[in-house]
């Protein structure tokens, strides 16, 4: 079995980051991710990012993803594997892997898990429908595939995905019917609303879909105004033909590999579902598994990589092994992304770790 | 309203931009009506015109005598929140963000479009800066009647 300092999962923006600051501070780390491509949902996103600076603010997601990959790649200290899945994660800190057919192990002396997210999906009637798609699988097929999803399509929820994609598919050459949501205000920041909006495209609060109509593949689907107590108003029923349903209602952190090794979760709605009970340091209750990113409180990107960076520098302070700038890159990271945070957007999160922290939960 | 339609009020709108007088010079509107964690607009003017402060959840404050609009925040901003706007006799004249193709060029009359995606008029385009330092953001300069001055907000192509 081959041994490691440390075992990386999940080579998005959060687990790249956290790379950095470990292979910088003497540590050797593997890093293992799933998909043939580093970097995680930033190789998907076309957009400009927010920010400042520090999070390569008006820089695309995909010229992102570019940066933390090359600030990393070439390093002695770091081993990567592409294409590979994490199956298995031990009390022991041992680690299964398959990857091209065959299963392997590592022994690690310390993890950090930076899984990041899973869509959430909306039940309604034949929602299993070809044509009805995840905002995430819609962005793989146009921005890394060329491949349209459909001639014209409806967009389910306005958080900045839904509203972000929304306008990627009319750069594409998608009519976006409308962007409908159940909540009675949109979710996502109104510039990238005033965006879509002055291109023709309507958003409609208080709407949800009813069901999906079509024999071989979606043709049409049937929307329902909300009242103020999210039921159905009888009567605001209406059909509006399109070839493609996109579903953008939110991220569930994946915390799943977590409960392997018993670590400890807790259900806290404003950080996404249930998410690993973790300490200031990002450890987990299981000493020696760390966790960062979406898999422990969906966020944006630019927060997952602060957290990554942090949480890179907690890793290398639980072997002894600093880095030679730890406690400047500290302030920095631990700063910006308290100021990430510091908004009107980042009440929620604040409000989620404080119950994290406190114990407090609020299951359903 | 903004939080419902994505369409920003008359007031909301009126409130981002100078006097007439000082609109005989190009200055920048700065669209952004939320605290969203974000600066690049204030780091990218070359003359502090731009004032965000250290927390960069505040919205963006235009110093109005030291803007020239250069333009340079117009691709720079995220959420494509910033024009450039100039009084030019009885044209208004103004500098937008665009990133869709087919790209307009020089001449062309395209639609003037207001901030609720509807046709106001003509626009016609006088300039389309694409460089490296843009990142894809094309600056369309286009010309529309000064009543158009605070309604105009992008162009959309002829069919």
């Amino acid at each position: 079995m081959k041994t490691k300092d440390l075992i990386i999962i999940g080579g998005g923006p959060s687990g790249l980051c956290a790379a950095k600051m470990a292979v910088e501070a003497g540590i050797s780390v593997l890093l293992i991710d799933r998909s043939p491509e580093l970097g995680g949902q930033l190789i998907k996103q076309t957009h400009k990012f927010f920010g400042s600076k520090a999070q390569y603010a008006k820089t695309r997601g995909f010229d992102i993803a570019n940066i933390l990959i090359n600030q990393v790649k070439d390093h002695p200290l770091l081993e990567i594997m592409q294409n590979a899945t994490v199956v298995g994660l031990y009390q022991d800190k041992v680690v299964t892997v398959y990857q091209n057919d065959t299963y392997m192990k590592f022994q690690a002396r310390a993890v950090i898990v930076a899984t990041g997210a899973s869509e959430k999906f909306l039940a309604f009637e034949n929602n299993d429908l070809p044509g009805i798609y995840g905002a995430g699988a819609v962005q793989t097929l146009m921005n890394l595939y060329g491949v349209l999803p459909g001639q014209e399509i409806m967009m389910v929820g306005s958080g900045n995905i839904g509203l972000i994609v929304s306008y990627q598919l009319l750069q594409a050459g998608v009519k976006v019917k409308a962007i409908i949501e159940a909540a009675p205000s949109i979710g996502g920041y109104k510039v990238h609303a005033s965006k879509i909006r002055r291109l023709g495209v309507k958003i409609y609060t208080q709407t949800t879909v009813k069901r999906a109509i079509g024999k071989e593949q979606l043709e049409a689907v049937e929307l329902v105004s909300l009242d103020e107590n999210w039921k159905a108003i009888p009567g605001t029923e209406r059909i509006e033909s399109v070839d493609a349903l996109c579903i953008s209602v939110g991220l569930s952190p994946m915390h799943q590999i977590l409960s392997m090794v018993g670590a400890k979760t807790k259900y806290v709605a404003e950080l996404g579902g249930f998410v690993p009970v973790i300490s200031d340091h990002h450890e987990t209750s299981v000493e020696g598994i760390f966790a960062c990113g979406d898999a422990v409180g969906i966020e944006e990107a630019s927060s997952a990589m602060m957290e990554g960076y942090l949480t890179g520098l907690y890793a290398s302070e639980y072997f002894g092994k600093k880095h030679p700038n730890h406690q400047e890159l500290l302030s920095k990271y631990e700063h910006e992304l308290g100021m990430l945070r510091d908004g009107p957007f980042g009440i929620k999160t604040k409000i989620g770790l404080e119950k994290l922290r406190k114990g407090e939960t609020n299951a359903e | 309203m903004l939080s419902k339609t994505g369409i920003p009020t008359k007031d909301q709108v009126a409130s981002r931009f100078p006097d007439r007088v000082a609109l005989i010079k190009p200055k920048a509107i700065l669209e952004c009506y939320e605290d969203i964690p974000c600066n690049p607009c204030s780091t990218s003017c070359p003359f502090n015109a731009i004032e965000i402060g250290a927390n960069i959840n505040h919205q963006p404050k235009l110093h109005t005598d030291l803007c020239t609009g250069c333009a340079m925040c117009v691709p720079s901003c995220p959420g494509l929140a910033i024009i450039i706007a100039q009084i030019r006799g009885h044209e208004a004249v103004f500098k937008i963000p665009y990133e869709f193709l087919p790209m307009p060029e020089k001449g062309e009359i395209w639609h003037a479009i207001d901030r609720s995606g509807e046709i106001i008029g003509d626009a016609k385009i006088e300039r389309v800066q694409i460089n490296q330092t843009n990142d894809h953001t094309a600056v369309v300069t286009a010309v529309v009647p000064i009543e158009h001055l605070e309604t105009f907000v992008t162009v959309r192509k002829k069919v």
